[in-house]
């Protein structure tokens, strides 16, 4: 049985001695063009002119493309259709794209761009959401307002009122890898490689610009070099020029952005102000509650409505709400069209709560966890035989009814009472508060802080359609295995998890599962690998696919030894039918010489979901995935300079198909998830020019930033829904562990001062704000 | 033009007919088909294109990404694909990546084997600090440090010298490769010319004051990389080993021109530890190894993190133009922002520093503690008799359009008591002293405010009271 055993990454041996390919690796036809995009230096203004004499004078050059070019200009959307590949006539972003060179090397394609004449008659720019307010530029008719209650009556009832607001800052992706795709021109259509998280989306996309049918584009993506959610949607611009490009000159065409282009163009994390107005009572406990999310969405809608729905349906986190109103703006700014980040939303709505919870343990003077505890959905009842709940038995003892969320979702599975009890004890939580009390009374200018938050995330997409995934199994007559599902592998080990479903299907080695680019001429109408979803998904229509074949060779073999299928055994690479055994090999060649098909698709759609987004009701997740995370900071009130000393995680992956997978993503996320935080700054000019547009001047996590203790454990429970081996979601629920770190630095700038203001501190925590804080705290 | 001769994976190579400042990184990967090391940003910051390049004193890491190929004459250069052994036997850095789960996206993974491997090799323990320059979306990086860890011990391969013993059984018997210089490159009318002393670039440069001197590249490289600049004519000055000594000559220290930041670290370890703690952080360990003192000073950069603390020193700037050498003290040297008291054709040969100042402390604040470019980094240097300020020698990075010291600041310090009082009455003299900017790394009130607190913290630093979030043990 693989699944369950803490095997490597598939690729592991190629990525550590440089023979994994990625897509800039793949040696193309001789003749390969290379493409780039000259950009927008304006936010907003009307092209009153454009020389691009020089551009297609430059040496190399093959080919220039402007606007003027295309009557029907191609849309990259993946949404709204407002995304022209090339600006119409007028700019909306510093960044966007305006027109694209063809050129003979990627470095004099690049040059070329460089040279292009372009003026511009200036518009108005909206950069925040403060103007964009004002000026009501928005996405959607007005703000989305999701109640449940009577929030303003509960707050205005409540023994005290704390109000708020601060602001987090956005996040870039930061992939290795920076966007690239490839076209090659075939007899009959386009065969495209992306590095995208989104193959179909790109297929679809290439096919409308193209005026193909889908059945002539077939989109391949073996692996991306890191993924994040930024290659869900901001890959379709390169593939769509490629495409055209290829097309056009007949020639293959590959378009790969340098970094400062990479982060000058697309989509980043939505920053956001969050406004909250609660009614508590003297335990902390949230009586009403408003939140107000001001997100900025950038120029184009993407994918930013189901962001800021994400955003409000993680407002509650693990906190029962009765009286809850959320209102979110998503707002149109003249900067880069904000997109899916890991957790699409979730950290932002999370953020919020965490914040309010903060703000009531300072306000009460209560202990910030026992505040937390006291808003705590109520626990899940157990179920089941020996459990004395036996659900709908006569005399059964009543089940407590579940707390429903802010979107009247029953909240089933809640495990946060027991996952936090154990953490807080593992991380000699309430110990370590003291001490960090006792430390910072001794010193001067260093202060420690601490903080524990917890984790509660809904695992499903929210467009409930895409809930769906299909795969391709081949079982050949030597008895290897080819394995195809429409998910994509981006590092998470996405392909090493369904192979060990695969494997663990057949009874045989991993090994033995040959995995195989994700291709779109393999398995039709993906979803994208995202919202977690991925090995729920494919793990499961690869299983489906594995067990057709299996249960036709178990059919088989049964006939001929004249027993039931039902008494064939597929385990340690063999099939066992009435007391004898034989090699799977051996099944498969007598199976294919039978004349049986060994090959199958399979096909997976999520069961129980219902959402109404209008009306921001129904049960929009399968289930929710937990964890908790104790993190413990320093910081000098000298300079804001700010250090993670120790981090505690305990993580909920269902029954993990793959441990050391698991505690991998567990790890990184919250790596990310603090950078997001702390030292993850982007700064737009008043010009709205994004200044931090390279390595140099933003600043991801360094080997260093991790923390210097980082223990890492999985809660190891099955998961209470059918998902593929009981398992849980795990790629993006981690990442807000990292929440913990903000809130330990809170907590140290709050050990500052005489508990007479709340340290409102804004994301990310820079040692800048860190140390404004600090003097707002000393009243300086 | 110039043939560039070096020892590529073990195999000798030939390149010639490309413009001088062509990059290995994109060498290795368009011409030579050897994809595993790869371009993550193009500038030198994220690692993805670490390759291991060997010469005469060693092997150490470096950017392919802006490393130029007449860089690399006579040494070996050693990417991903040279890591494994010559039966494509693991490396056991590769084994331990893989059994701790050390990649996963793989696409950083190439930069950190090799950045792995070179550490291993040179039995380097300080992992936070040879990855520095390596980044990891993916992991968070600790599955990387327990692989990291786990390979200590294990035996350095034997293919790991190779590069070595090839490169000294050639420059023993003198053949190419070694010590002289690209073919093609001679004489004063060249675009490109590789001198071997600083004599022969004295009179190339006098005969060529438009030029542009690159030695390590680091900057350099990105006008090629991201300004996409064509350069010429250029001189290398990676071969002028007279400018790449360290000399104590009694109380002085003098350093050479083309003293790398890893040398010139090394050797402050023991005279300046609180500065050689900075020169750790001064950007990474790739860059460290191509950096050179002179051209961190000829830049002019108004952060860049030694001349402040050169200047705290009192070091003394030797420039040389033809055969005149001059000296004048370091902080004279920057006139205004990116304007230096350099003549056409004059080059900066070396710079002086006294060998002890006790009271040397250098404080370097940016928003990440490694890799990172200053926000702001002071440097005091204040001697202290009977309780009085005797001295102060103060210097700031990113407070001006040049590293600057605090005349004013110091002024109110002297022959003052060092006391908590004239440290809270010399702060306002920061005003008189500096008017910063707000960019992308700070705002003026956050320079203004963190570059007063840092007397502060110098104050208590002395007093032994900690003041370093860095040395705050979990």
């Amino acid at each position: 049985m693989s699944m369950g055993k803490p095997l490597p990454h598939d690729s592991a041996p190629l990525h550590v001695s440089g023979a994994a390919r990625y897509l800039d690796d793949i040696a193309l036809p001789a003749g390969t063009l290379h493409l780039a995009f000259g950009l927008s230096t304006c936010a907003h203004g009307d092209i009153t002119a454009m020389d691009l004499s020089a551009v297609r004078a430059a040496p190399s050059v093959v080919a220039v493309y402007s606007a003027d070019d295309f009557p029907n200009m191609p849309d990259c959307s993946p949404s709204a259709h407002d995304e022209p590949l090339l600006a119409i006539g007028r700019v909306h972003y510093i960044g966007q794209q305006v027109f694209l060179v063809v050129a003979e090397s990627h470095l004099a394609a690049r040059k070329a761009a460089r040279l292009a004449r372009i003026t511009y008659a200036d518009l108005p720019a909206l950069l925040t959401v403060d103007q964009a307010l004002a000026a009501n530029s928005r996405f959607e008719a007005g703000p989305v307002i999701w109640a449940k209650g009577d929030a303003a009556a509960a707050i205005t009832s409540a023994p005290q009122i704390i109000e708020g607001s601060f602001n987090v800052g956005g996040q870039e992706h930061f992939y290795l890898e920076g966007q690239i795709a490839a076209a090659v021109p075939q007899e009959d259509g386009m065969h495209i490689y992306s590095s995208t998280q989104h193959p179909t989306e790109i297929q679809h996309k290439v096919a409308h610009a193209l005026h193909l049918p889908m059945s002539a584009v077939r989109v391949e993506t073996r692996r991306m070099g890191g993924g994040f959610g930024g290659k869900e949607s901001q890959g379709n611009a390169l593939a769509i020029a490629c495409a055209l490009a290829a097309r056009a000159t007949g020639r293959a065409c590959k378009l790969r952005y340098d970094r400062d282009d990479d982060m000058m163009i697309t989509g980043k994390r939505h920053d956001l102000r969050i406004h909250y107005r609660a009614g508590i009572d003297a335990s902390g406990r949230v009586l009403g509650l408003e939140f107000t999310h001001l997100l900025r969405c950038g120029w184009s809608q993407d994918l930013s409505l189901p962001v800021a729905d994400r955003a409000m349906l993680h407002a509650d986190n693990c906190y029962h709400l009765p009286d809850i109103r959320i209102t979110s703006h998503r707002l149109k700014t003249n900067t880069q069209s904000a997109t899916a980040y890991r957790g699409f939303g979730g950290p932002q709505g999370m953020i919020g709560i965490e914040r309010v919870m903060d703000h009531a343990a300072f306000a009460t003077g209560l202990e910030p966890l026992a505040v937390r505890r006291a808003n705590f959905y109520r626990a899940a009842e157990p179920t089941g035989p020996g459990t004395g709940h036996r659900i709908g038995a006569k005399y059964s003892p009543p089940n407590a009814a579940p707390q429903s969320t802010p979107y009247f979702m029953e909240v089933e599975d809640f495990i946060g009472h027991e996952l936090v009890a154990q953490l807080e004890k593992t991380s000699g939580y309430q110990a370590r508060r003291a001490a960090i009390a006792q430390w910072n009374a001794a010193s001067p200018i260093l202060k420690r802080g601490l903080a524990l938050t917890p984790v509660k995330f809904g695992v499903s997409f929210t467009l409930t359609w895409l809930n769906q995934a299909g795969a391709l199994v081949h079982v050949y007559q030597d008895g290897s295995i080819h394995l195809n599902h429409g998910g994509t592998e981006m590092g998470q080990g996405l392909n090493q998890k369904v192979a060990q479903v695969a494997a663990s299907v057949f009874g045989v080695n991993t090994g033995q599962v040959h995995i195989t680019a994700t291709d779109t001429g393999k398995v039709p109408n993906t979803s994208a690998t995202a919202a977690s979803s991925g090995s729920d998904l494919n793990g499961k229509a690869a299983q489906a696919a594995c067990e057709t074949i299996r249960q036709r060779m178990a059919d088989f073999i049964a006939a001929k030894h004249g027993c039931s299928p039902d008494t064939v055994r597929f385990e340690d690479g063999s099939v066992k039918v009435a007391g004898e055994v034989f090699a799977f090999a051996q099944v498969a060649a007598w199976a294919y010489q039978a004349r049986i098909s060994l090959s199958s698709t399979g096909f997976y759609s999520t069961p129980k979901i219902t959402w109404d987004r209008v009306k921001g009701a129904g049960r929009p997740f399968l289930y929710f995935a937990y964890g908790a995370a104790v993190t413990e900071v320093v910081i000098d009130t000298l300079t804001g300079e700010n250090r993670i000393l120790r981090a505690d995680l305990l993580h909920d992956t269902g029954t993990s198909l793959n441990p050391a997978l698991d505690i991998g993503q567990i790890e990184g996320a919250y790596v990310q998830g603090a950078g997001w935080l702390t030292t993850e700054e982007l700064v737009w000019n008043d010009k709205g020019l994004l200044t931090t547009h390279a390595p140099s001047t933003y600043k991801i996590p360094a080997c260093s930033d991790r923390p210097d203790v980082f223990n890492v454990a999985l809660w190891g429970k099955p998961n209470r829904e059918d998902t593929v081996g009981k398992s849980k979601a795990v790629g993006e629920p981690p990442f807000m562990l990292g929440i913990s770190a903000f809130f330990a630095l809170s907590d140290a700038v709050a050990a500052c001062g005489d508990g007479s203001v709340y340290p409102d501190l804004d994301a990310p925590a820079t040692p800048e704000r860190v140390l404004f804080a600090v003097q707002r705290q000393r009243h300086v | 033009m110039t043939e560039v001769a070096f020892l590529l994976n073990g195999t000798p190579v030939r390149v010639a007919g490309h413009a001088p400042t062509r990059t290995l990184l994109d060498y290795l990967r368009e011409d030579k088909h050897l994809c595993g090391t790869k371009e993550g940003c193009n500038e030198g910051d994220c690692g993805a294109c670490t390759v291991m390049v060997t010469d005469a004193n060693g092997a150490q890491a470096l950017n392919a990404c802006i490393l130029f190929l007449p860089q690399l004459h006579g040494k070996a250069v050693r990417t991903v694909e040279g890591m494994s052994g010559p039966n494509a036997e693991l490396h056991p850095v590769q084994t331990e990546m893989i059994t701790h789960h050390g990649s996963q996206c793989g696409f950083c993974t190439p930069g950190f084997i090799v950045s792995m491997a070179v550490a291993h090799a040179q039995t380097r323990r300080d992992h936070d600090t040879t990855l520095a320059g390596n980044l990891c979306r993916c992991t968070g990086y600790a599955p990387i440090i327990r692989a990291a860890i786990a390979a200590e011990t294990a035996p350095i391969p034997a293919w790991m010298a190779a590069d070595q013993v090839i490169l000294s059984a050639q420059i023993s018997s003198g053949r190419s490769g070694g010590a002289d210089s690209p073919s093609g490159s001679s004489g004063a009318t060249s675009d490109v010319f590789c001198p071997t002393n600083s004599d022969d670039l004295a009179d190339w440069y006098m005969a060529n004051p438009d030029a542009t001197l690159i030695a390590g590249a680091t900057d350099v490289g990105l006008w090629v990389t991201k300004q996409l600049r064509d350069l010429a004519p250029v001189a290398f000055l990676n071969g002028v080993s007279d400018l790449q000594h360290i000399e104590r000559q009694s109380d002085q220290l003098h350093i050479g021109a083309g003293v790398t930041i890893t040398a010139l670290r090394k050797a402050l370890v023991p005279l300046h530890p609180s500065f050689a703690e900075m020169l750790r952080r001064y950007s990474s360990e790739q860059v460290r190894n191509a950096a050179t003192i002179g051209g961190n000073i000829a830049n002019g950069s108004p952060i860049g993190d030694a001349p402040p603390a050169l200047i705290a020193l009192g070091a003394t700037l030797h420039l040389r133009r033809g055969a005149q050498m001059r000296s004048l003290p370091l902080e004279k040297f920057f006139i205004e922002y990116r304007r230096q008291d350099r003549q056409p054709g004059e080059f900066v040969a070396g710079v002086s520093i006294p060998a002890e100042a006790p009271a040397l402390r250098c404080y370097k604040i940016s928003k990440r503690f490694d890799q990172d470019i200053s926000a702001v980094l002071g440097c005091f240097n204040v001697t202290i008799k009977d309780n009085t300020v005797f001295s102060a020698r103060i210097a700031f990075g990113g407070m001006a359009g040049i590293p600057k010291r605090a005349a004013e600041v110091e002024a109110a310090l002297l022959g003052q008591p060092w006391t908590p009082a004239t440290i809270d009455t010399a702060l306002p003299a920061f005003e008189k002293d500096f008017q910063p900017l707000s960019d992308m790394r700070a705002s003026a009130a956050y320079r203004l405010t963190v570059a007063q607190n840092l007397l502060t913290r110098y104050f208590h630093d002395l007093a032994g009271i900690p003041t370093n979030v860095l040395e705050v043990q979990p």
